[in-house]
């Protein structure tokens, strides 16, 4: 089954960290995905820049119109995403945990629904 | 058009081949996983002590496997090269990690030195199979919730996945799975150890685990919401779980509770009508029931009983047996049906035993003498709120003819009924009584 883990911190929190710290924690994501894409359970990962280079889009009534950045103001921010492909929730669950964002932030895993497009 | 060019082009046809190959060794390491993973993750969790990084290991393992075998061949021994994969990766990513966690470095080496053995210990069925009954005693620990015994028993011990266990029972995914994320956090917490329980203890750690696999046996067999096949696989698993039970653990009441599946499992065809009306035991075309169940079920209980030993489940299995040696109805032998409703009652007193020993009475002796006993029962108030209680009232008061009372107790049943078979049954007998 597939899974879209959504990654979400607190993009102060990031930008607090000393810088060190701040790539040991992106080297660190990173050797993770690698470990999970040559076991086959990992089917694309990236982190995303940071909500202010956001563009939502609406279209209503036949007119489109982009506004910048997200809706609402929350306290954590989408920062990236897993999307997994592995025997059950429990499994994703597991592997979300071990994803080191989730010591600072928090992620929310997605079952995909199935027949969906693409 | 491929195919032809590969023909003349050596490097495709190569390529084409390997495909292939990596396919077929696919479906080859599936087919290990699906018979060994269970084995593999019970003797990695006792090397590794940890549920999730055995979890961890074991996937580890498997994917290495499709690499390494299609290139070096399949080991004489695929459970023991998953296990010492599975270990050493482990120890590996610990080693890895502890880049960033120096406790991790210790950690790893402390599983290195403990675990060294396995690597030239004779790879023995035996351990293998103590490693699975650990991992049912665990899972069925008696610190953990019922309802997370029964969802770590199905996914860790049965390999039912986190969504298949929350179709069975009607419930989310996320809630399935954050129990087992609990039980597994408690695991690790208290410390529970992951091993068979001492010889003293050994009775009552039991009882748990066999409460647990028939808690699984009768949400498959009795659950009437939701769509039969997804709901019968509860019992299957539960029959396969009691089979494993009773092969490693030669318990009278592990066989008992196996015995008490198949005869009631042998059933499953004629207790319900082709458009899902329950039939009762009495009017069930008998021919439907299922005599290979029956002849391994009776098989079992004269077995236990030979031994003198006799506990509930195995008492439960001797009434199923009483009445799946009856070539009809009329031909049930209710005087030891009554007989061995009081061994149970003395065994493991209870209203609800109680109720079906009234059941049993009336049988034999009539409605009056059972409606008496009944009433008494419910006088008393245990059984008040339980449907049967009230079916069972109404059943011999329509016998008997009191037709006012007959309709009232089925009134009664039917309010407390939430299963849809059981509504549409006592409905039935409802608007019976009022023609």
């Amino acid at each position: 089954m597939k899974y879209l883990c959504l990654v979400y911190v607190e993009e102060k929190t990031l930008h607090a960290m000393p810088q060190q710290e701040r790539i040991a924690l992106s080297d660190e994501s990173m050797a993770y995905c690698d470990e999970l894409q040559k076991q086959g359970q990992l089917l694309a990962a990236s982190p995303l820049h940071p909500v202010e280079t956001a563009t939502t889009v609406r279209v209503r009534e036949g007119r489109t119109s982009t506004t910048d950045g997200p809706f609402a103001e929350t306290k954590e921010q989408l920062g990236g995403y897993l999307l997994l492909d592995v025997r059950d929730l429990n499994d994703a669950v597991r592997i979300a945990s071990r994803f080191p964002a989730a010591q600072y932030g928090s992620i929310e895993v997605r079952p995909l629904k199935e027949n969906g497009c693409a | 058009m491929q195919v032809r060019e590969a023909k003349t082009d050596d490097a495709m046809k190569a390529r084409t081949m390997t495909e292939d190959a990596t396919n077929q060794m696919r479906e080859t390491v599936e087919r290990i996983y699906r018979s060994e993973s269970r084995q593999v993750l019970a003797t990695l969790i006792r090397l590794l002590g940890d549920f999730e990084v055995a979890e961890e290991a074991s996937h580890d393992a498997f994917a290495a496997a499709v690499e390494q075998w299609g290139r070096d061949g399949i080991p004489a021994n695929p459970r023991a090269w998953l296990v010492s994969t599975g270990r050493f990766k482990a120890i590996d990513g610990m080693r890895r990690r502890a880049r960033h966690d120096a406790s991790l470095d210790e950690l790893a080496k402390q599983l290195e030195s403990a675990t060294a053995s396995i690597e030239t210990e004779p790879q023995e069925d035996e351990p293998v199979e103590d490693d699975r009954l650990r991992l049912i005693f665990t899972c069925c620990h008696p610190a953990l919730a019922p309802e997370a015994q029964v969802a770590m028993t199905l996914r860790e011990v049965c390999g039912l996945t986190t969504e298949e266990i929350a179709r069975a029972f009607l419930t989310k995914p996320a809630t399935i799975a954050q129990r087992i994320v609990r039980a597994k956090a408690k695991i690790r917490d208290a410390r529970i150890p992951y091993e068979v329980p001492a010889e003293k203890d050994l009775p009552d750690r039991l009882d748990a685990v066999l409460r647990v696999v028939y808690l699984v046996f009768n949400e498959g067999y009795s659950a009437s919401t939701g769509s039969a096949l997804t709901r019968h696989d509860l019992s299957g698993e539960a029959v396969r779980l009691g089979r494993l039970l009773a092969a490693l653990l030669p318990d009278p009441e592990a066989m008992g509770l196996l015995a008490l599946m198949l005869l009631q499992d042998s059933r499953r065809a004629a207790r319900t009508s082709p458009t899902g009306e329950l039939i009762l035991l009495e009017d069930q075309d008998r021919s439907l029931w299922n005599q290979e169940q029956i002849a391994e079920g009776i098989t079992l209980v004269q077995g236990v009983l030979s031994h003198g030993q006799v506990g509930p489940y195995s008492i439960q299995a001797a009434i199923a047996a009483a009445h799946a040696q009856a070539q009809t109805a009329a031909a049930t032998d209710w005087n030891q049906i009554v007989g061995l409703y009081n061994l149970l009652l003395q065994a493991e007193p209870s209203p609800v035993i109680e109720l079906n020993w009234a059941v049993a009475v009336a049988m034999r002796d009539g409605p009056s003498a059972g409606l008496n006993l009944v009433d008494a029962i419910l006088k008393r108030g245990d059984l008040d709120t339980y449907h049967l209680a009230h079916a069972a009232r109404a059943d011999f008061c329509r016998r008997l003819g009191r037709t006012k009372e007959a309709r009232a107790s089925y009134q009664r049943a039917l309010s407390l009924t939430r299963q849809e078979p059981e509504r549409r049954f006592l409905e039935l007998r409802l608007r019976e009584l009022q023609d």
